[in-house]
């Protein structure tokens, strides 16, 4: 039986949509604005800026040519780079599988907490509400002691929209939901942010957030929370922008579609940290402290300080909260479609099996694993932990290890640059060969060892060493684990090239044409 | 609000959506040979 063709995106911009789709998910709203508000303020946006255009946009345009070039998901786009990386390539499905398993999670109780914001129903304690009444989180980490429908509930709803949208497909699924989902995710958090920039106090908040301090650009730190940020918001290092870009067209302007990827990205970052900064100098007004004790990041952000907030509203408290929850639903279900669609692909790719099989199968494995470990007491302690260790040590260093093995050990750049520059406008020239061939890993690099030796020296967030180990180090080190072992069981399993792939295309289409001429 | 708070956010959004616009118009005054004509995206 032929292989079925490759799917496309209808077009560019539906291409585009899906990527930016893809970049602007939770940690732009919530881990964007606390990171520029501790690293120097409005001095942050140099480094930041530097970070970008070394680091960022670099790196999306090697993942835009790998996946082009090679017409298919990581691990079949590795093993035609070279064989052994194969390996690579399925550490780079492995780390979206786990990634996916939490992430659908804080979506399901940002899904909860729209609801709970018509009449603010987390009453006078928005703290004791989300960890005690509303996770029922247990005391510490150990073993399951219980399991929450109402954490399950809506975690089995993302997953069936997730599953259905990437069942239907690139072009029907995928990308008219992001044509949707982009527009609308814009249009909320455009009113969100009118709203909070017309509370008392919201210049107060953006005082504190832009109030350069020029002194931070001296500090290493600074920069290397600049990269990190640019880094895991860009939806860089594990293999979604090598499968999204593997069904474009031949012929598609791949440096310029970066560009515009990786600004609309911090451009939404930008509108984020304006919002949030002004609804918390509205909550420090209205407390009477400075902005520095209520700002904060993450789900700590999102489920305790943004109700507080939401709750001491003089009008319009109902559609702040559906508008804010809203958005953080849009952003991360445009964010889970591209990380579940790299394992779907993948395997697609390496085994023949048909798009509905595969989203039902690994999707459907995906979306099991989440809704039996995360709606338990245990799971926010598990969701912190591999959050934490997945990103420094999955996705970071399988970033790291893709660049120093694309540049330095199968010296590829250049081809990968003589691809980019064929068909795009904008030509990358010496600027590109020295961001991804001495910046980015020299960056992410000092980064990973940074972050060991902290790792080593104090326990991440005080958690028990059997747990750290097992839901830490386990599952990073897992997914590595699992990629070596999967690359050595589809060794012997040879792939086409991308010319005889592109044959039988043609040959596929030809018969088609045949079959409908004969036909009519 | 001081005003180095001001400039940075002016500058700031200056650059970042300056840079999303300008990249936009670029790409759109380069269309990919499939999309001229306007049959697609």
């Amino acid at each position: 039986m032929p292989k079925a063709n490759r799917e496309q995106w209808g077009s560019r911009t539906g291409f585009l949509l899906a990527a930016i789709g893809s970049a602007i998910g939770l940690g732009n709203i919530w881990r964007f604005p606390y990171v520029a508000y501790e690293n120097g303020g409005g001095a942050f946006i140099v480094p930041y800026l530097v970070a970008l255009l070394t680091a960022g946009i670099p790196l999306l345009i090697l993942e835009y040519a790998i996946g082009h070039r090679f017409r298919a998901s990581p691990p079949v786009a590795m093993r035609r780079l070279a064989k052994p990386a194969e390996a690579l390539g399925w550490w780079q499905v492995a780390i979206p599988f786990v990634v996916g398993v939490y992430y659908a999670v804080i979506i399901a109780w940002a899904v909860r907490y729209a609801g709970f914001s018509l009449g603010q129903q987390w009453g006078a304690d928005p703290d004791g509400f989300f960890f005690g009444e509303f996770l029922r989180v247990a005391d510490g980490p150990g073993a399951p002691g219980g399991y929450n429908a109402d954490v399950a509930l809506p975690l089995i709803a993302v997953w069936i929209v997730v599953l259905v949208l990437l069942a239907m497909g690139v072009r029907r699924g995928i990308e008219r939901a992001n044509k949707v989902f982009i527009p609308l995710l814009v249009v909320l958090f455009g009113v969100l942010v009118v709203q909070a920039l017309l509370l008392e106090g919201a210049s107060t908040g953006l005082d504190a957030l832009f109030t350069p301090d020029w002194s931070a650009i001296t500090d290493g730190s600074v920069w290397v929370a600049a990269y990190g940020q640019i880094f895991f918001s860009l939806s860089i290092g594990f293999g979604i922008m090598v499968t999204y870009a593997s069904y474009l067209r031949r012929r598609v302007d791949l440096s310029g579609s970066a560009l515009v990827a990786g600004f609309a990205n911090s451009s939404f970052e930008l509108l984020a940290g304006i919002g949030v900064f002004a609804a918390l100098g509205f909550m420090a007004v209205q407390s009477g402290v400075a902005v520095d004790e209520v700002a904060t990041s993450g789900i700590g952000l999102a489920f305790v300080a943004f109700p507080q907030i939401i709750s001491t509203l003089p009008v319009g408290a109902n559609l702040f909260g559906l508008l804010f929850f809203g958005s953080l639903v849009i952003a991360g279900i445009s964010s889970l479609l591209s990380i579940v669609q790299v394992v779907v692909s993948a395997v697609q790719d390496r085994t023949g099996m048909g798009r509905v099989p595969a989203v039902l199968s690994v999707g459907g494995a995906t979306a099991l694993v989440s809704i039996a470990v995360f709606p338990t007491d245990q799971g926010l302690f598990v969701l912190d932990a591999v959050d934490h260790f997945i990103n420094a040590y999955g996705i970071a260093l399988a970033g790291l290890v893709m660049v120093v093995v694309v540049a330095w050990a199968l010296r590829r750049l250049p081809e990968m640059q003589r691809h980019v520059e064929s068909i795009s406008s904008v030509p990358l020239r010496i600027w590109w060969m020295v961001a991804l061939g001495a910046i980015t890993p020299l960056v992410l690099g000092w980064m990973m060892i940074d972050g060991l030796i902290t790792e080593l020296t104090v326990p991440y967030e005080d958690y028990p060493q059997w747990f750290l180990n097992a839901a830490g180090w386990g599952v990073a080190g897992g997914a590595l684990l699992v990629g070596i072992v999967l690359a050595v069981l589809f060794r012997n399993r040879e792939v086409t090239s991308v010319d005889e792939d592109l044959e039988e295309e043609e040959r596929n289409g030809a018969k088609a044409a045949g079959a409908e001429e004969g036909g009519s | 609000m001081s005003t180095g708070a001001v400039v940075m956010m002016g500058v700031s959004m200056v650059i970042l959506w300056g840079g999303l616009i300008a990249s936009a118009l670029w790409l759109r005054a380069h269309p990919d040979p499939e999309d001229q004509g306007g049959a697609q995206g």
